[in-house]
């Protein structure tokens, strides 16, 4: 099953199992069935459930957090989580605070497709997790799996905090795995997991990087004799410090690499729990690798170096286990 | 025109609001509130007149200036006392204050401050209304929002407000032209001829009224809410008043030239004088329903006074209701 198609039963069973469940979105309806075809099928199977909505960010995630507080488990699909920055005001200010304020849960749930592809250029390859990480009231999830693909949309769905989904667009086709939901591992919807086990030094990855590290750490053990874990975060909001620290406990080491820019965020995050609560079991300091400061170019030679990739966490590792 | 019995709970709704702002811009004064204090003084007749259309199963979302509006649709001076005063108590528990208060339960939105913010979520419960087939054809529960002269310009709104419109939801924009956003003049803030001009451009059915008028905006908000009740789409009312204060307590409004004060009653005063000369109301009646006003008001600020504030020392930090999110699983 490909992580899009993993999205698609997802969705499909969502729609099915609970009558609070819609979707809304642009392009979402009918034969079209989204720009990456998340909901090809859906509003045929389920007629007035996928809504195709104007180009208006901002009030879709208005308007998913009016029905969700009327009881509704809305699901609101950007084309491109580049373009959320648009319902920015909606997604951190109003249902991220709704909680805090009033006492009454917000369960929308913000399908954001994210990531690089090439030729893709500045406004379509964005990673929205430094921002929407940064407020109060928001979970942050970003599957890097076929499984998790599956498994944790429906977990953002019982989830009764609003819960931001990463998607990643390069994982949609290019990532297929056997899949049986009935006897495929479920770890709960907050869980890091440890996707590659090793002893010298930790990699700390989520969404498509994950891929990345664990690429690198079969490199770095069949070329360089390095034993590197790799530590999904699967959620990035809140963190699982406790997968985390306890993997950094075991190899002394850590590397955090992401695809998002370099300023705050994730990576940032990973390197100031570990400086704090994780001081002791450091052999070296921490190392994080991120996109570069700028714009995500549009031609494939430059975007290709923008952000980090296998090669570029090997270097890392080679660097971290001679400290 | 409307019943009498309508238009005496109209004149009630707006002495209770006028007489709660005063009491609470006095409660500012005496620095007994952090923050701000906003009043609605100009505008009880429009905000008034659409709380009171208002049933249980309805949405309202009020913004700044509709205390008339709050109280005709159930908020209780406890509330506006308790929130004002930032007690534990109130709906918002001290975490949230003046005007940014409400309940989702009862269909009342507490307001986030960012001016357009609210329309959605409104349409946004329609909707779900629609979804899971509670409407009634031909009775249909109604959402109202409220909006200034300015918040009409944001992105939000407009947004809002097209949605509504594609979706024939029971939806009415409340617009209060009150010719100034905070100290900016209505011709730096729009272009067009009358605001309500924009009903064409989203397609839907357009409502002026005299908003200094209680009658008036009683007649045109019923017909609004009438039509959206019986499933003819959303309706925009816009209603032209002046803004009677300053933006908050802390303004003096002495911005606003004499030439625009000349041209805009006080609604309260002339609704008064108007139940008065009809016989509706005599003096005595008013005077009672003044006294029963200041003393609703009084009590529920003697209350709120009396009950605990919030302690950070007790207070529950968190901001997700979802605590533990390492357990999070569907089933
Ligand atoms: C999006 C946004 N921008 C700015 C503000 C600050 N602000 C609060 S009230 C106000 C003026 C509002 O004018 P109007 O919409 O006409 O309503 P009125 O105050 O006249 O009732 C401004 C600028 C805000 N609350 N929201």
């Amino acid at each position: 099953m490909k992580y899009l198609e993993a999205i698609r039963l997802a969705l499909a069973e969502l729609l099915a199992d609970d009558q609070r469940v819609f979707i809304y979105g642009q392009d979402i309806a009918g034969p079209f069935g989204g720009a990456f075809k998340a909901t090809k099928g859906l509003s045929e199977r389920f007629p007035g459930r996928v809504l195709n909505s104007p180009i208006s960010e901002d009030a879709m995630t208005g308007l998913a957090i009016g029905a969700a507080m009327d009881g509704m488990r809305p699901i609101v699909e950007y084309q491109f989580a580049d373009f959320a920055s648009v319902a920015f005001n909606q997604l951190v200010n109003h249902a991220g605070s709704i909680f805090y304020r009033t006492g009454r849960p917000c369960p929308i749930v913000a399908r954001l497709p994210v990531g690089g592809t090439p030729g893709g250029g500045p406004f379509h390859c964005q990673m929205p997790e430094t921002w929407l990480s940064n407020h109060p009231g928001l979970v942050v999830v970003a599957p890097a799996t076929v499984a998790d693909a599956y498994f944790m949309l429906k977990d953002a769905v019982a989830c009764r905090d609003p819960v931001a989904f990463l998607e990643h667009k390069y994982l949609y086709y290019h990532l297929e795995a056997e899949f049986d939901p009935r006897v495929a591992e479920h770890p709960g919807l907050g869980r890091a997991v440890v996707r590659r086990q090793g002893d010298d030094l930790t990699i700390v990855a989520y969404s498509g990087m994950v891929h990345h590290a664990t690429a690198a750490a079969a490199v770095l053990e069949s070329d360089h004799n390095i034993s590197a874990e790799v530590v999904d975060l699967r959620c990035v909001r809140p963190l699982d410090e406790e997968t985390i620290l306890a993997s950094l406990a075991r190899t002394g080491r850590i590397i955090i690499a992401s695809e998002g820019f370099p300023f705050g965020g994730p990576t940032a995050e990973v390197a100031a729990l570990v400086a704090e609560k994780g001081f002791a079991y450091l052999d070296a300091p921490p190392v994080r690798l991120a996109a570069r400061d700028t714009p995500i170019p549009f031609h494939p030679e430059l975007f290709a170096e923008h952000h980090p990739d296998d090669q570029a966490i090997v270097q890392a590792a080679l660097e971290l286990a001679k400290y | 025109m409307s019943d009498n019995a309508e238009r005496i709970r109209l004149f009630k709704v707006m002495v209770l609001a006028r007489t709660c702002d005063d009491r609470m811009a006095k409660l500012k004064a005496q620095n007994e509130v952090a923050g701000s204090v906003f009043v609605g003084r100009g505008q009880e007749a429009l905000s008034g007149a659409a709380g009171i259309q208002l049933r249980p199963g309805d949405v309202f979302a009020p913004l700044i200036r509709d205390q008339a509006g709050r109280f005709g649709y159930g908020e209780t001076p406890l509330d506006v006392a308790r929130t004002v005063l930032g007690r534990r108590t109130g709906p918002m528990r001290g975490r949230d204050g003046n005007v940014h208060r409400g309940d989702w339960g009862a269909g009342l939105l507490p307001m986030i401050s960012h001016l357009g913010a609210m329309a959605a979520p409104v349409i946004g419960v329609l909707l779900s209304r629609r979804l899971t087939g509670k409407q009634k054809p031909g009775d249909l529960s109604v959402g109202i929002a409220s909006i200034g002269d300015g918040g009409m310009n944001t992105g939000a709104l407009h947004e809002a407000m097209n949605i509504a419109a594609v979706e024939r939801l029971p939806f009415i924009l409340l617009v209060a032209d009150n010719q100034f956003a905070y100290s900016t003049t209505s011709d730096r803030t729009y272009a067009c001829k009358h605001l309500v001009d924009r009903a064409i451009g989203y397609g839907v059915a357009g409502h002026r009224c005299d908003g200094t008028d209680a009658d008036a905006c009683l007649a045109t908000v019923g017909a609004a809410v009438a039509a959206a009740r019986a499933g003819k789409g959303p309706q925009l009312v816009v209603a032209d008043l002046l803004r009677l204060a300053g933006h908050g307590t802390h303004d003096d409004a002495s911005y606003v030239p004499e030439d625009v004060k000349s041209r805009f009653g006080d609604c309260l005063q002339m609704f008064e004088r108007s139940l008065i000369q009809q016989g509706v109301l005599d003096a005595a009646a008013v005077a009672a329903i003044r006294d029963e006003a200041r003393r609703q008001i009084e009590a529920a600020v003697e209350q709120a006074r009396a009950e605990p504030q919030p302690e950070a020392a007790t207070e529950d930090w968190s901001a997700r209701c979802e605590r533990d999110l390492v357990h999070v699983r569907s089933a």
